[in-house]
């Protein structure tokens, strides 16, 4: 059929059965927009900034386990969308981002909102496309979808300039890829696999390190049955948590800078790692020369750059987390003994319950590990819990019961303030049937408020908790810790009033400072179901803890801080 | 760990933009590059880089999986077994003495390429530290300019 370079671009998106697109227009992109109102194929949502059109298209994709998609301008449209591009990217995150860009003509000639999208991109991308002509749009936009999707996702940018969007020409979507030089592999080597399988049995303290990947390769239920059958003990990263359940057994919790005390002895006193789609970051290694001492690791990722990159490996597997799990669960059958791991079992449990996470209440001021575990107990599993990025990231990380995968969003890898918001509208727009809360902060949400013109217009009904410590309350708990208590550029005591804030933009505020209010404010919101925003007066100088200062040995946590 | 000169051939599409990925992975991961020469395979839709690269073998591992990572690299080909080649143009005032130069050149498999009225030009293709013998054995001609082309290699 003869159509317009914009029309294929809407046509292409329904053939790979994109419902939502978030997205904001602009000159070069205005051809797809034409084609894209003249559509009912998908909807089309207007964020009000593209960084947050990104994170929702990332949000959405995290929830569901789709490619999420959005759709820029070129120029500013573009670079207002890198923090987007760039917070998938280091989590691998499945995008398939569309820019408009100048004419082809005008490429190269300093042309009005001219960017060199491919440039920028090429670092925070998967891979990248400026289209040169209408035959390979097609083409383009199907490898598009395929390369962010499949082995280590990711995000994937096609540039396309406008003249090709109004060019007409005949549309045949392929049905299949053929890229000679792309060719993950997810099998995993058959006798990497039985070695690593033999370790384990020979192990004597065996742990399960579980990242992000898990949840990318749907191998969750995998990660259960597995340690059902063997009773190996697992930590969850920042990525991973939901995995394994929060009243499983067998979960210790989470390790690194703000783990829990047994997952951090875990890591350093285990014999056998089984890393299973995390990537040694340094904010869970620590101290690299003293991390996991005694431990063989046995290391299985899709990315084969992941393996060796930070530790050495003993049992390197490249290949996907369920694919790899499959097979070491059908050869573990019926000749692990999970008894051999007891005595290990009991150490953790014992370091476990010399120190437990833990905090002091208080019936003065509301405590943000309070207000988690509040939200927990009253929606727990019915919700999608985001969050942005500082104190309130790592509080919800450690305190909320995270009970499945997909449950937890966050920008682990990239640290993007502002990102939470956003991705909960997305989140929401994928997943209707549950309640999805943004914990946030009162720096974070205001990097991305604009969006709650966004959730009103499209009754997009995101309840947004604001842990309000009026700091920047990581950087200030650095500079209680490191940096003698000089607090440079962390006092946010100046504030918007977020309730009306929330009122004005269409949505509904609440002042909250007691535990009572909490109570009433979250179930108004949830019956109300409108965008929120809930202002939570916590106390101010609340630290995270524990903590492994950065380059501390992961065994050396501060578990307690205190003020002089 | 201790740092080897690796060479280092990359396979990959000949398509637009490939220099630049091939080339932004070195600079973003801080990796260092001696020299890079790239050029199409004949009768093919692919070009091949020749990279030589400095590093501990932790490096140079990671420098191989990230190339291979790139979507557009077919084939990334590290191994000791290369013969390996490099090429230098070295220009000199006519003033000199040209059968000194010749006989240089001639010792490094060379020969004067170009004669002109105020200089000449000689060429000498060798493996790279040959190519240095020859352009400090040189210097006592006073070279006018010299362009070095970077390494090739083809494996054994
Ligand atoms: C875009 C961006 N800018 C700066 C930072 C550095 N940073 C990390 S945490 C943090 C403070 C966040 O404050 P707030 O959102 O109020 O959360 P709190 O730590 O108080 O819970 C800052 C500034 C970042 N992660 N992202």
């Amino acid at each position: 059929m003869k159509m317009s370079g914009a029309q294929m671009v809407c046509e292409a998106l329904i053939a790979e059965g994109v419902t939502t697109v978030f997205g904001y227009p602009g000159g070069a992109i205005m051809n797809i927009y034409d084609a894209i109102y003249k559509q009912d194929g998908f909807e089309h949502i207007l964020t009000r900034h593209e960084q947050a059109a990104v994170h929702a298209a990332d949000g959405y994709a995290r929830a569901t386990g789709k490619v999420g998609v959005a759709m820029v301008t070129s120029g500013p449209g573009f670079t207002n969308a890198v923090t987007g591009i760039a917070t998938a990217f280091t989590d691998s995150i499945p995008l398939v981002v569309i820019s408009g860009q100048v004419p082809l003509s005008l490429i190269g000639t300093d042309g009005f909102q001219e960017i060199d999208a491919v440039g920028i991109s090429r670092p925070c991308t998967k891979h990248n496309y400026l289209v040169n002509s209408l035959e390979e749009l097609p083409r383009i936009l199907k490898e598009a979808f395929y390369i962010a999707s499949s082995g280590r996702p990711g995000p994937v940018l096609v540039d396309v300039p406008k003249d090709i969007t109004a060019e007409m020409g005949e549309f045949i979507y392929p049905k299949e890829v053929h890229i000679p030089t792309y060719k993950p592999s997810y099998k995993g080597n058959d006798r990497q696999i039985k070695k690593a399988v033999e370790a384990i049995m020979e192990s004597k303290k065996p742990l399960l390190y579980l990242g992000g990947g898990v949840i990318l390769s749907n191998a969750g239920e995998l990660v259960r049955e597995f340690a059902n059958l063997t009773q190996i003990p697992a930590v969850e990263t920042l990525m991973a948590r939901g995995i394994m359940g929060y009243d499983n057994p067998l979960l210790l919790g989470m390790p690194g800078m703000h783990g829990n005390y047994s997952s951090n002895m875990a890591m350093s006193e285990t014999d056998l790692i089984i890393s299973l789609g995390a990537r040694f970051d340094d904010r869970v290694t620590g101290k690299l020369s003293e991390f996991a001492k005694y431990a063989d690791i046995i290391h299985v990722d899709i990315d084969p750059a992941n393996i060796g990159k930070i530790v050495d490996v003993d049992y390197p597997i490249v290949g996907s987390v369920a694919d790899v799990l499959e097979k070491m669960t059908s050869l573990l059958k019926h000749h692990v003994n999970p008894d051999r791991y007891q005595p290990w079992r009991e150490i953790l449990t014992r370091y476990n319950e010399l120190h437990p996470l833990k905090y002091e209440d208080s019936g003065e001021v509301l405590k943000p590990q309070w207000v988690i575990q509040r939200v927990g107990e009253l929606v727990g599993k019915d919700a999608i819990i985001t969050s942005d990025v500082g104190q309130h990231q790592m509080w919800a990380a450690q305190f909320y019961p995270f009970d499945r995968p997909r449950q937890w969003i966050n920008s682990g890898g990239l640290g993007t303030m502002g990102f939470g918001f956003p991705a909960a509208m997305g989140a929401k727009r994928g997943v209707p049937d549950k309640v999805v809360i943004n914990f946030t902060g009162d720096g974070s949400i205001l990097m991305n408020m604009q969006e709650l013109v966004t959730a009103s217009e499209y009754k997009i009904p995101v309840i947004n908790i604001i842990l309000n410590n009026h700091f920047l309350g990581m950087v200030r708990q650095w500079q209680t810790f490191f940096y003698d208590k000089r607090y440079s550029q962390t006092d946010l005591s100046f504030q918007p009033n977020f309730k009306a804030l929330a009122e004005a933009c269409g949505g509904i505020g609440y002042d909250v400072t007691t535990k009572k209010e909490f109570d009433e404010a979250l179930a108004d919101a949830i019956k109300q179901n409108r965008v929120c925003f809930m202002n939570v007066i916590i106390s101010r100088f609340e630290n995270v803890l524990p903590m492994v200062p950065a380059g501390g040995a992961l065994y050396n946590m501060l578990l307690e801080h205190k003020d002089k | 760990m201790q740092e080897v000169r690796r060479v280092i051939s990359v396979i990959a599409m000949n398509e637009s933009s490939v220099l630049a990925r091939v080339s932004g992975l070195f600079a973003g991961r801080g990796y260092n590059i001696e020299s890079l020469t790239v050029a199409p395979i004949p009768k093919s839709n692919l070009s091949r880089f020749t990279i030589v690269t400095k590093g501990n073998a932790k490096v140079i591992e990671q420098i191989t999986k990230q190339l291979n990572k790139l979507i557009s690299t077919l084939k990334v080909i590290e191994q000791d077994e290369m013969v390996e080649k490099e090429m230098v143009l070295i220009k000199f005032s006519s003033n000199e003495s040209l059968s000194d130069i010749k006989a240089l050149c001639d010792a490094y498999n060379g020969g004067i390429v170009n004669a002109g009225e105020n200089s000449v030009i000689a060429m000498v293709a060798d493996e790279s530290k040959r190519i240095e013998y020859f352009i400090s054995a040189a210097q006592r001609y006073n070279p006018i300019e010299i362009v070095r082309g970077g390494v090739v290699a083809i494996e054994r």
